[in-house]
């Protein structure tokens, strides 16, 4: 898709959400659905004084979390990818974990991490890296054999091949898969900030909710979310620069 | 010059192990230019994979210049059908992989020499999806001569092309291979092809691989060869000696 489509398709997205809420409110005339307007002046009244710290916080756990899966999963799936043996010994454990909801275990980390940064980072890397290393680990197995011959036969070296042809095919796999996994980092950073901590948009949410200040809550959601879309923007954007060759 | 002695290769699949070459025995000079001709699944591609460093897991020997094969310290060019061109990298990126590899310093003067050569030189900031076949080949060859290889290994180089773009692309090549000299095998399943860049032709039996003759090549640059009677009669030849396998 052009840039130029994907940024009407994303104005257009705005326009009929804003429309179907400003419907909601007024059908239902209730304090839980404040209209779109007066969320809108609320986050430029609030954000400086009371937002931008969370918003901060979150950010910052969600790239670090991203950070960290990626670390991990990137050169694992590689690794499998690339050598037969480890995918045989580690493919059966990624499958076997890959279906337990990894949500379940958060009693588990938080018995083992306790409540602060540490079990929120696990929380948001061990749903996410298993995406990761399955993604890179097919995209290294679908690079064409003879792209590699023709590598070998100039007498390339393990990392000249890692470098020449390993990173750049499977980059863009790689980033797809990190932009649908950000869908699911963000959910998890939400849950596990309405714990342990007085930081952060889960926080900011669940606060202003326990307070019944519908118009905070409705701010930090469209905040969150807006947070979400920019990270979403971001990665997309890289993939655009990085493999403008596709 | 390479001195193939006793290469045998076997392969293991999950019931049986399959003889893919038996005991090829041949010698090629510097600076020749081979056409080795056979049925498909005779085994010629194991055979160029073994000569590129690919293949490791054979029996008998294989020497380069009195050296093991191994494309560390030997420069190999290798064309595939599929032209192996790494889809990330621009044209003027991928004719330059090989210096790269090799750690070359790069040489301008003679790669855009190359380049104008086989008609690229407009080309080079271009991807290789942006490119015909016709035009990717050229860029593989570009990136075998700009590595100035030891030895140019070529498998069904211009198979994939239309007729008017092989006629064309034979041409160019054995153009530039002149001015080269590079020692190359050349392998194809076509006679004509084989008629029309070798000096020698040899022939494959159907699998397992064997070197069925070794056949000096009357027709090599004659002018305008495919209206010649030697072509006819060669190309007769040939045929016979392939229906025998």
């Amino acid at each position: 898709m052009l840039l130029k489509d994907k940024w009407q398709g994303a104005l257009y997205s705005l326009v009929v959400v804003i429309i179907l809420w400003q419907a909601v409110a007024w059908l239902l005339k209730l304090p839980i659905v404040p209209f779109p307007w007066a969320v809108c002046v609320n986050i430029a009244e609030i954000f400086a004084s009371k937002m931008e710290i969370h918003v901060l916080y979150s950010t910052a756990r969600v790239l670090a979390g991203i950070a960290i899966a990626m670390l991990l999963g990137i050169p694992l799936g590689f690794l499998m990818g690339y050598y037969e043996k480890v995918d045989k010994i580690l493919s059966p454990l990624v499958y076997f974990t890959y279906p337990v909801p990894k949500l379940a275990l958060l009693p588990i980390v938080m018995l083992l991490f306790g409540l602060g940064e540490t079990s929120k980072l696990i929380m948001i890397v061990i749903i996410i890296v298993f995406q990761i290393i399955i993604t890179a680990r097919d995209a290294v197995k679908d690079i064409p054999p003879e792209i590699f011959r023709s590598l070998k036969s100039l007498g390339a070296n393990k990392l000249q091949v890692f470098s020449e042809i390993i990173l750049p095919a499977s980059l863009a796999e790689v980033l797809t898969s990190i932009r649908l996994a950000l869908g699911t980092a963000v959910s998890v950073l939400f849950f596990t900030e309405t714990y342990g901590t007085e930081y952060g948009m889960g926080y900011f949410i669940m606060d202003a909710w326990l307070r019944v200040n519908y118009l905070d809550m409705y701010a930090g959601i469209v905040v969150l979310s807006f947070m979400g879309f920019c990270l979403f923007i971001a990665i997309d954007i890289a993939e655009k620069y990085l493999c403008s060759w596709r | 010059m390479i001195a193939i002695k006793d290469l045998t290769v076997k392969y293991q699949t999950k019931n049986e192990e399959i003889l893919a070459l038996d005991r090829l025995n041949i010698n090629i000079g510097k600076g020749e230019i081979y056409t080795f001709i056979g049925p498909s699944g005779c085994g010629k591609s194991t055979f160029l994979y073994v000569l590129s460093g690919i293949l490791k897991d054979y029996s008998g020997s294989v020497l380069i210049d009195g050296q093991i094969i191994n494309p560390k310290s030997q420069r190999i060019g290798l064309i595939l059908q599929n032209y192996g061109l790494l889809p990330w990298k621009t044209v003027y990126q991928n004719a330059m992989l090989g210096v790269k590899i090799k750690n070359q310093p790069p040489v301008e003067e003679y790669s855009s020499y190359i380049f104008r050569k086989l008609g690229i030189d407009n080309l080079l900031n271009r991807y290789p999806k942006e490119l015909s076949g016709g035009q990717q080949q050229r860029v593989a060859l570009a990136r075998a001569f700009i590595l100035k290889p030891d030895l140019l290994l070529m498998d069904e180089p211009f198979s994939a092309l239309d007729a008017i773009s092989r006629e064309e692309m034979q041409e160019l090549f054995l153009n530039i291979w002149k001015e080269n000299n590079v020692t190359t095998i050349f392998i194809t399943h076509s006679v004509d092809e084989a008629l029309y860049l070798g000096r020698k032709i040899v022939v494959f039996s159907p699998s397992p691989g064997r070197i069925l003759k070794v056949i000096d090549n009357p027709c090599f640059q004659l002018d305008n060869l495919r209206y010649r009677d030697e072509y006819y009669d060669m190309s007769a030849r040939l045929r016979k000696i392939l229906d025998k396998g």
